[in-house]
């Protein structure tokens, strides 16, 4: 469990974090809380050249009530998230996703910011901010600009985020009341989910995304649809998989992803309109 | 004054708080990783990526450029090391197959992690930057993973033996000839089961990790390794190596869990070893956690076929099975062993007549070598008779628990000479069953059933059993010797009381989770009358324990622990003689009780044994011919097998949609004959059931077809958290051993062999409404939702 060599610089600002990227280019990566990247490089699948460590940036780490909006720092961790009043009286299914990722101890150190830009398909904030219509702010040399999550997402582990680019905030639409639900189906509670579904759900109005259905976090805009246009939650939950094409692996067969997915999203969708 | 006065207080049967724990609790245990060794050199093993392969060319040029790289040596470097190849300690049959195994593979290898090369460096990065250096040219072969492919010895492994079969052991017993296939004829009822004992990976929380100490001058070497074996290491290793066994130290120092896995002689102890001499230096050798799942031995891994005969009542009338067995690339320490462990447990815990017919086949494959692991050969052998007698009970259509009771052997026909000419020595096996059935409320679950399982539900529940003998405490000496094992059975203590009458005891079990430390100061003190903290107990270190045949199979307390109550009796006795001398009386006048000793009917003529300690220690009164100091040596060889038993019984809900299993409710009944220490028999049951459940529900090393390993790390090998396995419930019946002056039976093992079938057959029984009569372990939700999906859509796709 002993990394490749690399080198190591600590930005205290996010201008400076930039700045240390755009000199290191591609063969530069990004430490914040490190639960993903970390492990990658004990095992050698991953050798960045450079790691630029946005643990200690100030200013990054807070949750605040922007009217329409919640404006969440990047490196706010998760255990904030959960636990976050703010996050529960107006985007209460991001918290509970929060508290799904890992253990305590992974909630205390990973950030929301981290696990959005390492873009993995199977983790659960990535789908759950894509399900609340949640925007990405990224600042790079030229400043910042606005992506759409459900432009961001580009492939396994890809995102819409330039070399010299940084996340720095989300930003999630308050939910309004809206019901929700947050499913994960695991073998282990502190694994990844095998399928994991958000959803929210007010007066024939849906979201629904999908975790670990595909090589990016998947926006079921079908069942969406077929919500808003007044179809029954089952006959909705069962064109779960229209947007997704899940992976086999140990765990679960491409065809029974399909599966869980349709009966998750039947639960949640009735859970979300209780 | 009264009897009771004089009554000792008992410390045996109390739940005394392990003295172990404080220091594994706070960090300061020292495990082998953390002793401080100065100059040790690091090693590393370059591991084949192919499960068999012909090794080409192996370029170390590049490799050994690097900073702090000592030397690199291949096999063929370092073959005139090895006075002889890795030890097998257990040739079950005369004409068994075993092929050369060596530290490092020569050029050809057989599984994915066998040893290719060995680096040396002056420190850990640079021996792991040294692995990616090295170029090994393959020529890859086609793998053999599958046993009955290897049976079929299209592809012969090690083709100097020129098959793949190591050994076919045949364990017929039959009242008169041909009467097993008779019983079958005859038989109103059959069943004929299969069923796939997967690979496990024991997984101990510490992987293993070695130094290897030489000393400057003379030739003497320490090892320090993370084993359950430092006395068998010890002959093993001076062997193989061609050191004469005297200058071989053996320590094992905190040993974080083994599971039969560190009950190895494993290439890395030897090549430390070697090297160390070679280098005059240090060598230190760390487990990384997925070399572990590829390098150190795996568990399990049987295809089991099971047929039992029975009469109109389902009276059990014939046993027949047949077994093959993996074996993986090579044969360790007691491989080949493990099937034969289990082969006299296919009749579990029944009333059979003579009329079994056992064959195993072990054959070679190109994974990892398989071992002991946890139970090693008998939780596949009840899991194969429970899983059959519940076959048998859907067959009569009757609860499967009226089944077993018309068939457990019942508790006036103990002592039990059973169909293979072992004695049962006790047991109550309905007493414990009831007692499980009442803690589950059988009947309260069997209603709530009834209500819950109707057509359409999603969430179904059912309730499943198991009961189980478990043949342990290995092992008398005579009965190894019977079946081809290379050594003994025997365990070996001194007590010691010091000047000062603290109490020391010499130990050659060796800890590695269990709290002998605890276990063994309350036998002692119960026995002398001293109090448990001041009885120190010393252990695996072969210079101060020279004796001793370690821990394994249940084997600790009903032969080690025997052993030091043995010995406590022997210093008793001196005393005696000592008190005798003293008080001026016959010895067989004399009482002990409370430590101390004292005139029978003149309880004022009275000696501490405190005083006859120092009195022993000063030697300035003592009787003719006898020695100074108060200490005693036994070595204990145990007269029988000791035979716990018990019966667990689960409830779970099945999300028929999903597949996903929740157990609701776990009862381990378990009889372990007399109890030293409650706490420590419950921590056992609750760590064993938590591993039948593992292998029930969660854990499989997977392999691909070329070999791979798919589950080379705890995100994809699932051993379950606390989280996610439900409260176990511990209840027990005291059934004491007649064979042993304790009562003990040992604990090990017993809730690894009880959990497995108990889970599949609660599975089993809440999807039977469904048609469901099989399921595979593990049963994951995949595994579960697809046999339903398989059984309801009535044999169509």
């Amino acid at each position: 469990m002993i990394p490749a060599a690399f080198e190591y610089k600590r930005a205290t600002s996010a201008a400076e974090a930039i700045s240390l990227v755009s000199q290191y280019g591609s063969d530069a990566k990004f430490l914040a809380g490190g639960h993903s990247l970390l492990p990658l490089m004990k095992l050698r699948l991953a050798q960045p050249a450079m790691l630029i460590d946005i643990g200690r940036v100030k200013d990054l780490s807070y949750i605040k009530d922007a009217g329409s909006h919640l404006a969440i720092g990047a490196l706010t961790r998760h255990m904030d998230v959960e636990t976050s009043k703010v996050v529960h009286e107006h985007a209460p299914l991001l918290a509970k996703a929060a508290s799904h990722v890992g253990d305590s101890q992974v909630r205390h150190r990973g950030t929301i910011g981290g696990s959005i830009a390492h873009a993995d398909p199977a983790s659960d904030l990535p789908a759950t901010t894509l399900a609340l219509g949640a925007t990405y702010i990224v600042q790079g040399p030229k400043g910042q600009r606005e992506i759409a999550a459900s432009n961001f997402y580009k492939g396994f582990l890809e995102s819409d985020l330039a070399a010299d680019e940084m996340l720095v905030e989300i930003r999630v639409p308050k939910m309004q009341g809206a019901g929700w639900s947050f499913q994960k189906f695991n073998r282990r509670a502190q694994d990844w989910a095998i399928v994991g579904v958000a959803a929210w759900h007010r007066k024939g109005e849906a979201g629904v995304a999908l975790v670990n259905m595909g090589s990016t976090p998947i926006l079921a805009t079908s069942v969406a649809n077929a919500i808003a246009k007044g179809a029954s939650i089952s006959d909705a939950a069962a064109l779960a998989s229209n947007e997704a094409d899940p992976q086999s692996d140990l765990n679960a067969s491409s065809d029974y992803r399909k599966h869980l997915a349709s009966v998750l999203v039947r639960r949640a969708l009735e859970a979300a309109s209780k | 004054m009264t009897i009771t006065e004089n009554k000792p207080t008992s410390v045996i049967g109390t739940r005394l708080l392990r003295r172990e724990d404080p220091p594994l609790l706070t960090g300061e245990a020292k495990f082998t990783n953390d002793l401080n060794i100065p100059g040790a050199l690091h090693l590393s093993v370059l591991r084949s990526p192919y499960a068999h392969a012909k090794i080409k060319s192996i370029d170390v040029s590049a490799a050994l450029k690097i900073a702090g790289v000592i030397a690199i040596y291949t096999g063929k470097d370092l073959q005139s090391s090895w006075a002889s190849p890795m030890p097998c300690a257990w040739p079950v049959t005369a004409d068994m197959k075993n092929p050369a195994h060596y530290p490092l593979a020569i050029d050809k290898v057989n599984y994915v992690g066998d040893g290719v090369a060995a680096i040396l460096a002056t420190n850990e990065v640079a021996s792991r930057d040294a692995l990616d250096a090295i170029d090994v040219q393959y020529e890859p072969l086609k793998a053999v993973v599958d046993l009955e492919d290897s049976l079929s010895d299209k592809n012969v492994i090690h083709t100097e033996l020129g098959t793949n079969k190591s050994y076919t052991w045949p364990l017929l017993v039959e009242e008169t000839p041909g009467c097993v296939e008779e019983a079958f004829k005859k038989a109103k009822y059959k069943v004929k089961e299969r069923y796939v004992q997967q690979r496990l990976i024991p997984m101990a929380m510490e992987p293993r990790a070695i130094v290897a100490v030489p000393q400057p001058f003379g030739g003497d070497i320490t090892l320090y390794s993370s084993t359950q074996i430092p006395h068998i290491l010890k002959v093993m290793t001076a062997l193989t190596l061609g050191i004469p066994e005297q200058q071989v130290r053996v320590v094992a120092p905190s040993v974080g869990g083994g599971f039969g896995s560190k009950l190895d002689v494993y290439a890395e102890e030897l090549l430390c070893m070697a090297l160390s001499r070679k280098h005059n230096a240090p060598v230190r050798w760390v487990e990384e956690r997925s070399e572990n799942t590829q390098a150190t031995i795996q568990g399990r891994g049987q295809i089991q076929h099971v047929e039992l005969a029975a009469d109109e009542n389902g009276k059990i009338t014939a046993v027949r099975v047949r077994i093959v067995g993996d074996m993986g690339a090579y044969l360790q320490l007691v491989t080949p062993g493990v099937p034969l462990l289990g082969a006299f447990l296919y009749a579990g815990v029944y009333d059979i007549p003579k009329a079994y017919d056992f064959e195993c086949t072990s054959v070679f494959t190109n994974l990892t070598p398989t071992d002991a692991y946890r139970g090693a050969g008998r939780p596949e052998a009840t899991y194969a008779i429970e899983m059959a007698m519940e076959a048998l009970a859907r067959a009569m259509k009757i609860d499967s628990f009226e089944l077993r009771k018309r068939n457990y052997i019942k508790k006036e026909q103990f002592p039990y000479v059973a169909f293979s000419g072992l004695t049962y020595d006790s047991g109550d096996h309905l007493l414990a069953a009831e007692k499980a059935a009442k803690m589950t409320d059988l009947a309260g679950v069997r209603a709530q059933q009834k209500k819950q399982n109707v057509p359409g539900a999603t969430k179904l529940l059912g309730l499943g059993m198991s009961s189980y003998f478990e043949m342990c405490g290995l092992a008398p000496s005579r009965v190894l010797a019977s079946l081809n094992y290379s050594a003994g059975g025997w365990e070996a203590a001194t007590v010691r009381v010091l000047p000062t009458n603290k109490v020391q005891v010499i130990t050659g079990t060796s800890p590695h989770g269990q709290g002998h430390e605890t276990s063994w100061a309350m036998i002692a003190a119960e026995k002398l009358g001293v109090a448990p903290e001041d009885v120190d107990v010393l252990h695996s270190d072969t210079a101060i324990s020279a004796l001793g045949l370690d821990t394994y199979g249940s084997r600790s307390l009903p032969v080690g622990g025997v052993a030091i109550a043995l010995a406590c009796d022997k210093v008793i006795e001196k005393a005696k003689t000592i008190a005798a001398h003293q008080l001026e009386c016959a010895t067989e006048d004399l009482q002990f009780a409370n430590g101390t000793f004292s005139v029978k009917g003149s309880p004022d003529r009275a000696l501490p044994l405190a005083a006859i300690a120092f009195g022993a220690f000063t030697a300035h009164n003592l009787p003719e011919g006898c020695e100074p100091n108060l200490e005693a040596q036994v070595s204990y060889d145990p007269p029988n097998f000791s035979w716990p038993f018990g019966t667990h019984m689960c409830v779970v809900e099945v999300d028929t949609e999903t597949g996903a299993v929740e157990i609701l409710k776990y009862i381990a009944v378990d009889d372990c004959g007399n109890q030293i220490n409650p706490l420590i028999v419950e921590g056992q049951v609750h760590g064993g059931v938590v591993q039948g459940i593992a292998q029930a529900l969660f854990e499989e090393a997977v392999y691909d077809e070329d070999g791979n390993l798919k589950s080379s790390n705890l995100a994809e090998y699932l051993v379950p958290a606390a989280c996610d396995v439900p409260s176990i419930t511990t209840g027990h019946t005291i059934t004491p051993s007649p064979t042993n002056q304790l009562g003990v039976k040992g604990i090990g093992e017993a809730g690894t062999i009880g959990a497995a079938p108990t889970v599949i057959s609660a599975i089993i029984d809440a999807l039977s409404g469904l048609g469901v009569t099989t399921m595979a372990m593990p049963a994951s939700p995949q595994t579960v939702w697809k046999t339903i999906q398989a059984a309801t859509s009535g044999g169509k796709k």
